[in-house]
């Protein structure tokens, strides 16, 4: 069973004040992800993830179509119970502490009570905060009511979270640690659906993508899949100062940095580049095939995407 | 959309119930409260505190207060009440917090001074809140009028009345009715002509609709004072002549020579009782006729002390 | 669904304590106090009048205010800030949000107007210098300000579910001014004619009573409150802050947070 199913949801807001103007936040989208996956939702700013994730969320309401979660009704107040939720640059009560947060929100998600006390205290230390007894939120800095947010999303121990842009506002650091996180989530079995416009993040850790832009689908698949080598090259590196005749015989690119030397050469080369490396005792450090980046497949579609919207509008 | 569908059913039946609830109760609690916006009058009569606590919005209150009177007085006259111990503070109220109401003054000049259940029975603080006025609006001829009216009506200070009028004559824009008022009190106080001239012409000139009907009921009983006057003379005139009392009111119809069956404003023929006096069928209808009433026919208190 | 109407409730009325509102009282103790002392100086007839007057006229203004003020942010603060999100992405019903930040009002302004209370009757005793059994009459005024109270609640609540805080203090403001002059009001409707004299009354019939609640006067004078009044007092209260908080049950479930 799908952890989620998106089944054409679409959402269409009146603005302006006399003539109400429609204005499309998000085409009839159609999705599926799937049990104890991390998909990344990708797009620019305002291309419809937040909108989408509200959408799921029961913040606002669709025009149109629904959505099914843990194969039952996104409306179903019993789902709710088992999907955790971080907004995009989350503010919390800040008269509150995060103990007293988090026991809060325990209460609201019905975690028992004997259990709060112990639950909130690991979810803190599992989101790396430590010492924050009796500090009210208001004295949290950016980073810090990130990591309030992802344990608020975990409390629980929700099937699935919905992160949205998680890592906005972290430092590297910051950025490892949740990446690690969601790593760890998925080791526990449970489904992470995060958006980002940071396709870096995506790369890495997501299992399947899709891309959406101006509310409308643009791609969906597994990375691996979106990635892979179209042009069938390999990147080559020796330890060496220069190039060997025999290796600029095949023709590669080459690029010398240091104390080592890149080539990117095509696929089938590779056999003769070994041989000519070998001959001229040059040590080889590594061959990686070359793959079209995330970004590269991201822009790519954007442009098709506002090129097609050109020539119809 | 299951749960949102029933929210909505529960919160729309919930708040559709309340409502006619609420409106039911409000209605118990209005009939518990009849008097409910006169507390402040009750306790406080002096008219400064409560144009202190209005905060500057004096017009504003003057209002309420004026309307607070009228609903006071229409609603024990209805009943027949016995007194009106609040009209002259709310009236004094209202007046100190807007002077310029001259409609207040109108008021107090045909309600403050006549005895219950038609008035307060208050004269001399109907005076005050004329002069008051006066004071105020020195420019207002209907002020005059109104303060003479108390003189002439329930004093029966024919002088003060005909001072009061000739005053207001010289008023700018006043009424030429004043002059000739003044003129009349000062021949023929006391004849039905003035009175039906009085009544006309406070009739005439005010938009309160509870003076304009109290002044038609005097209207109506000064002619049934007027025709059960005449009647009892041409019942004296018969007996002189006859040396007994007309058997019937035809007779003494054909007898002096009156012109068809006497009747009273609403219609109904006058009765001649085997003692010789005119009365009126149903003295009720005429509350303020001082003829034509049985021995010792009191007028009905309802109840409200 | 009651447990979790209590817990945004006791939010509720720990966000107002640590919002210093309780600070109110302070100013509340240095009035009254102040009064006392002063009123001490003159006649002895009017003094417990004063008090009695006064102090009762304060809890029940600054309670209003204290409501409106809080009340008007409940759930448009919540949606400015997003703190809503986290809070309704849990199974939390959107209707149980509402009637856990109206309890959690209410609650304040109770646990407010105790302390007042216990103000007023020291207040009272420092001036008087007993109790007598007339005194419990103010139980019955304080009473009916509470009631007032749960009224005004559930309207900034309205108010708050869809507009915004300014426009929500305006609007609850104008209702307290206007229901106080409720019976008035259908006064003026009984004499008007025609169409306006039904809008009127329909006006005059929808605004909160708040002219029945104000018994003051009449207990200062130690005038009893007949216990039919009180009886259905409470019905009204109860019945129209129902009905407030079912609109804005209703509204706040269609609206998109954006």
């Amino acid at each position: 069973m799908p952890a989620i199913e998106i089944l054409g949801l679409e959402k269409t807001y009146s603005v302006g004040f006399w003539r109400k103007r429609p204005k499309r936040a998000l085409h009839p989208l159609q999705l599926t992800v799937e049990d104890g996956e991390i998909f990344g939702f990708l797009g620019p700013n305002g291309a419809g993830k937040t909108t989408t994730l509200k959408l799921l969320m029961g913040l606002v309401f669709p025009t149109a179509g629904s959505a099914r979660i843990l194969g039952r009704e996104w409306t179903d107040p019993q789902v709710k119970a088992q999907i955790g939720f971080l907004p995009e640059q989350p503010y919390f009560y800040d008269y509150l502490t995060a103990h007293e947060l988090l026991e809060y929100y325990g209460q609201l998600s019905g975690v028992p009570a004997k259990q709060r006390k112990q639950r909130v205290e690991q979810v803190l230390h599992q989101v790396g905060l430590r010492d924050v007894q009796g500090l009210q939120l208001r004295k949290f800095s950016k980073g810090m009511l990130q990591r309030v947010g992802i344990a608020q999303a975990i409390l629980h121990d929700p099937k699935i979270v919905f992160f949205d842009e998680p890592m906005s506002g972290l430092d590297p650091m910051g950025r490892r640690e949740v990446r690690d996180l969601m790593e760890q989530l998925k080791h526990q079995g449970k489904t992470v659906f995060f958006s980002t416009h940071i396709l870096s993040d995506a790369e890495t850790l997501c299992d399947r993508v899709a891309i959406i832009h101006m509310g409308e689908l643009r791609g969906v698949g597994a990375v691996e899949d979106l990635t892979s080598s179209i042009h069938g090259k390999v990147e080559v590196i020796w330890q060496g100062t220069q190039v060997p005749l025999s290796v600029k015989a095949l023709g590669a690119e080459c690029h010398v940095s240091g104390d080592r030397v890149r080539a990117i050469i095509d696929e089938n080369q590779q056999e003769a580049m070994v041989d000519a490396l070998r001959r001229e005792r040059q040590r080889l450090i590594a061959i990686t095939p070359v793959r079209t980046s995330l970004e590269a497949y991201f822009v790519e579609k954007l442009r098709r995407a506002e090129t097609t919207a050109g020539t119809s509008a | 959309m299951k749960p949102r569908q029933k929210t909505t059913m529960v919160a729309s039946a919930c708040l559709i119930l309340s409502l006619a609830a609420s409106l039911f109760v409000l209605n118990r609690i209005d009939q518990l409260r009849p008097q409910a916006t006169l507390d402040e009058v009750l306790f406080l009569s002096s008219p400064k505190v409560i144009q202190r606590a209005s905060l500057g919005y004096d017009g504003l209150m003057a209002c309420i207060y004026w309307t607070r009177a009228v609903q006071y007085f229409g609603y024990r006259h209805h009943n027949f009440a016995a007194s009106y111990n609040l009209l002259a503070p709310l009236l004094e109220i209202t007046t100190h917090l807007d002077p310029h109401l001259v409609v207040a003054y109108e008021f107090g000049s045909s309600f403050l001074a006549p005895k219950p259940p038609q008035g307060a029975g208050q004269p001399e603080r109907a005076l005050q809140l004329m002069q008051y006025g006066i004071q105020n609006n020195p420019d207002n001829w209907r002020l005059y009028y109104d303060l003479g009216f108390v003189y002439y009506m329930e004093l029966r200070d024919y002088k003060q009345a005909a001072a009061t009028f000739e005053r207001g004559s010289h008023v700018p824009n006043a009424h030429p009715f004043l002059k000739i008022l003044a003129a009349q009190m000062a021949q023929h106080a006391g004849e039905y002509e003035t009175a039906r001239m009085l009544w006309s012409a406070t009739y005439q000139t005010t938009q309160d609709k509870q003076i304009k009907e109290n002044a038609v009921e005097h209207l109506r009983a000064l002619r049934v004072d007027e025709d059960v006057k005449h009647l009892q003379e041409a019942v004296t005139r018969f007996g002189e002549r006859t040396g007994r009392l007309p058997a019937s009111m035809a007779e003494l119809v054909a007898a002096e020579g009156l012109a068809g069956t006497p009747a009273d404003p609403d219609g109904h023929p006058y009765k001649l009782t085997p003692e010789g006096r005119v009365e009126v069928r149903v003295p009720e209808d005429f509350p303020f006729a001082t003829r034509g009433l049985p021995p010792g026919f009191k007028p009905k208190f309802r109840g409200i002390l | 669904m009651r447990t979790r109407i209590a817990y945004i409730a006791s939010n509720t009325f720990r966000e107002a304590v640590r919002d210093r509102v309780l600070y109110n009282l302070i100013a509340f103790a240095l009035l009254l106090s102040g009064a006392a002392i002063l009123v001490g100086q003159i006649s002895i007839e009017i003094e417990k009048l004063v008090v009695i007057n006064l102090g009762l006229t304060a809890v029940s203004l600054f309670g209003v205010v204290i409501a409106i003020f809080i009340g008007i942010g409940l759930v448009s603060k919540e949606i400015e800030k997003r703190t809503l999100y986290t809070v309704l992405s849990r199974p939390v019903r959107r209707w149980e949000f509402i009637v856990g930040k109206f309890f959690g009002l209410a609650g304040t302004l109770v646990v407010n107007t105790f302390f007042m209370a216990i103000g007023v009757f020291a207040a009272l005793f420092y001036v008087s210098h007993k109790f007598v059994r007339a005194d419990a009459l103010l139980l019955v005024a304080l009473y009916f300000i509470i009631l007032e109270f749960l009224i005004i609640c559930s309207l900034a609540l309205l108010f708050s579910s869809f507009s915004s805080p300014l426009l929500s203090a305006v609007f609850a403001f104008s209702l307290f001014v206007i229901g106080s002059f409720a019976e008035d009001l259908r006064n003026f409707a009984g004499m008007a004619h025609g169409v306006s004299r039904w809008l009127a009354t329909g006006a005059a019939y929808l605004v909160p009573n708040f002219s029945a609640f104000n018994v003051i006067t009449s207990i200062a004078h130690e005038q009893p409150v007949a216990g039919q009044l009180v009886l259905q007092n409470t019905l009204y209260a109860l019945f129209y802050a129902a009905m407030a908080l079912s609109g804005a049950v209703l509204i706040f479930e269609y609206r998109d947070l954006k």
